[in-house]
């Protein structure tokens, strides 16, 4: 006994460790990177030790000044000033502008620095320029999270609304939430049929159906999306075809708008509606019907009455695996939507790949992991009781 | 019959158009009774009652309920109950949910609703059930709750299509008794299909022996036992020894081995070969048994006890397979011993070979 649970615990090692190497400790680390914040201390330790122990009270003494010229030079010396000057104009444009020429003029800089920083800058005789560097001391922040609710903090720790200018954030989850539960309804309401279609057919043809709704998936998401940016060009098949019927003047302009990225989203993730409905559908007993209609249901009270909240926790599975993947999906909304349209996968690899802001990639992340949370929680709560039943049935 | 509620006239089945399921099915079911559709699965009895439930559109004939032609009527029009071996209850329904569903439909009113769902609760002896799950029920329950959801909405008939066939043998013999009484007291007509024959010869007012897609014999539990029409009745319902034989004259039957047999009087010419079968149970065995018609003795091959009888093997007529049953008696032979025996003119069924 203890041998086979010994020799059962080594099988799933692996997978165990999978998990755990490749969802676990990824996700972990990137929801931490939301509130790290490392680089001041990194580059001037011994400024942020200083800092540490100021009252925040007029400006702090003059080891601090002495101590930040001194690091300051060191970083751009070694090269390690860039995540500094990064993170702190994050905090307030202008703060990188600021760092660097106070570390460019390092070796000139003579004691008092009090007086000789705020010769080279007035911003250094500044309370708030301390405070920020104070409070970006670390070890943790609320600065990215906050940011990403469009939310910020002033100098002195209170946190109010961004500049009207600079909202983003609360408009661009809404819009992905929005286009979201739009593509999973959409994706619901057309996958219904064809699973209910594919569930009735008789023993060739369903597999025939199942094997033509899963062909898709012989070729890759950027593969089909690119098909649809052929299709929806100015001079594509689709504005051809619209002018050709005499529906359209001149061709309109259909890339980069919101029906493209919600057409090809659809495309897309159909499947993945049409196979969990499927399932259901399959292993409903189709006595049930029968049984209806001996009591006396005709066909619509059939559906209505025993077929639907019977296949119910099909389609919340099927809502809950599109939605999912909708609110995920980087390629389709990125080739083909609008640059001022973009979902917030697009914000998450630009912050990546373009600003190397990993603070924020990650605060909106996050974000994103407890929207979808709290979708499928939604949907376990009001289908809850349909599941249960579906499961035993 | 002129109290006919359903008629098959001339009903064939064919799933392919050519392999028939059912073939020129002339059936007659009377106003309040309990008919049972006996034989072994792909005998035609299930795809017969799917027909008249209207689950299956017969290929040829006619199908009339209470004189009203119905074989083109859609099922839910018919207004027959139907209970399945699945118990088909709606598992996202609760019990009272599940009686009310055909009340609903007929579009009751809220209170009758729940009077008669509460009285046909009480009718299957499931009071206070009604806020249950049909998962939370045990299989017994569960059919229960089926019939009762059959029988709500007073339809003249009732079909049954092996409702017992997924319970256990106590079970199973307790809801036949209540079946049987719930039958007794509604009066309603029932049809039910049954491959288990002890059930049908519990149950039935009459029983329709089934066989590829033929009924072989229509009639009381009584008739089909002891008088069956043809061999697959007789082999079907209980047990049976089958010898060959050729016909001597009126009564008497020369068996493979030689020897005669005395049989009631027949019409087959002397010299045709026929099939005779003998229930095992119609055996004499014993010593007073010599001076008897076809009194003979016989070796004992294999004794296996039963508690309320035994069952002897025999080697008689030329073969070791002779199966005789003996009541519960004090000496029962031992194998390899002899033992004398005689079988009852009566006992004797002559069918064509």
């Amino acid at each position: 006994m203890r041998r086979t649970n010994w020799l059962a615990a080594l099988l799933i090692a692996p997978l165990l460790l999978l998990i755990l190497g490749s969802f676990v400790v990824p996700v972990g680390l990137t929801l931490f990177r939301a509130v790290a914040d490392r680089e001041v201390a990194a580059a001037l330790p011994e400024t942020s030790a200083l800092l540490a122990s100021w009252d925040g009270q007029g400006l702090p003494p003059e080891g601090a000044f002495a101590a930040v010229a001194r690091e300051l030079a060191a970083a751009l010396e070694e090269r390690r000033i860039g995540d500094l000057a990064q993170r702190m104009n994050f905090e307030s444009t202008g703060l990188r502008t600021l760092l660097l020429r106070t570390a460019r003029a390092g070796d000139r800089l003579r004691a008092p620095y009090a007086d000789a920083l705020v010769a080279l800058d007035a911003r250094w005789g500044q309370r708030d320029t301390w405070l920020m560097l104070q409070r970006a001391s670390g070890p943790t922040t609320s600065l990215y999270l906050l940011r990403a609710l469009d939310l910020t903090r002033t100098p002195d720790g209170t946190v109010t609304q961004v500049a009207v200018e600079e909202k983003l954030f609360r408009t661009l989850f809404l819009r992905t939430l929005w286009v979201s539960l739009l593509v999973t309804f959409l994706c619901l309401l057309l996958a219904y049929p064809v699973a209910y279609t594919i569930a009735r057919l008789r023993a060739p043809w369903s597999s025939v159906a199942l094997t033509l709704v899963l062909i898709p998936f012989w070729s890759s998401v950027l593969v089909r999306t690119t098909a649809w940016y052929v299709l929806l060009q100015r001079e594509g098949p689709v504005n051809d075809a619209l002018l050709g019927l005499g529906l359209l003047d001149a061709p309109a302009q259909i890339l980069g708008t919101r029906i493209a990225v919600v057409v090809a989203l659809v495309h897309v993730l159909l499947p993945f509606a049409i196979l969990p409905m499927h399932s259901v559908m399959t292993r409903l007993d189709a006595t049930y019907l029968r049984a209806a209609a001996s009591l006396g249901a005709n066909g619509v009270q059939r559906f209505l009455r025993v077929w639907l909240p019977l296949s119910l926790p099909g389609v919340a599975a099927g809502g809950a695996m599109v939605f999912l993947l909708a609110v995920g999906m980087y390629t389709a909304p990125a080739l083909i939507g609008g640059d001022r349209d973009q979902m917030v996968t697009w914000f998450i690899a630009n912050f990546m790949t373009r600003d190397v802001n990993w603070g924020m990639a990650a605060a909106l992340s996050a974000y994103l992991l407890a929207m979808s949370g709290a979708v499928i929680a939604l949907t376990r709560l009001l289908t809850g009781g349909a599941v249960q039943t579906g499961a035993r049935a | 019959m002129t109290d006919a509620l359903v008629r098959f006239r001339g009903v064939s089945k064919s799933y392919d158009g050519r392999t028939p399921v059912v073939t020129d099915l002339d059936l007659d079911v009377s106003r309040g009774e309990f008919l049972t559709l006996l034989g072994p699965s792909g005998s035609g009895k299930t795809t017969t009652l799917m027909m008249l439930a209207g689950f299956e559109d017969p290929s040829a004939g006619s199908i009339e309920l209470d004189g009203v032609r119905i074989d083109t009527v859609p099922p839910h029009r018919r207004g027959i109950g139907v209970v399945f071996q699945n118990y088909a209850l709606f598992p996202h329904m609760t019990v009272a949910e599940n009686l009310a569903f055909p009340l609903s439909i007929r579009r009751l009113k809220r209170e009758e609703i729940a009077t008669r769902t509460r009285r046909a609760l009480e009718m299957v002896r499931l009071p206070g059930f009604g806020d249950r799950r049909p998962q939370q029920l045990s299989g017994g329950q569960q059919q229960r709750v089926a019939l009762a959801r059959a029988l709500i909405f007073a339809p003249k008939l009732v079909l049954l299509d092996e409702p017992l066939g997924a319970l256990d043998k106590q079970l199973r013999e307790e809801l036949q008794a209540e079946i049987r009484r719930i039958h007794a007291q509604l009066g309603v007509t029932m049809v039910y299909v049954t491959h288990d024959q002890a059930e049908a010869l519990t149950l039935s007012d009459r029983i329709a022996v089934f066989n590829e897609g033929r009924i072989q014999q229509l009639g009381t539990a009584e008739a089909v036992y002891e008088r069956p029409a043809n061999p697959f009745v007789a082999g079907f319902i209980g047990e049976s020894n089958r010898l060959a034989a050729r016909v001597l004259d009126a009564t008497l039957l020369r068996l493979e081995d030689g020897s005669t047999l005395e049989a009631m009087p027949h019409a087959f010419a002397p010299g045709t070969a026929v099939l005779v079968s003998i229930r095992p149970e119609r055996v004499l065995l014993g010593p007073g048994t010599q001076g008897l018609a076809n009194a003979t003795t016989a070796r004992v091959e294999e004794v296996v006890y039963l508690g309320d009888h035994s069952r002897l093997r025999l080697a008689h007529a030329g073969r070791t397979d002779f199966v005789v049953k003996l009541p519960r008696q004090e000496a029962v032979p031992q194998p390899g011993s002899l033992v004398d025996l005689a079988i009852p003119v009566a006992a004797v069924a002559v069918f064509p070979a």
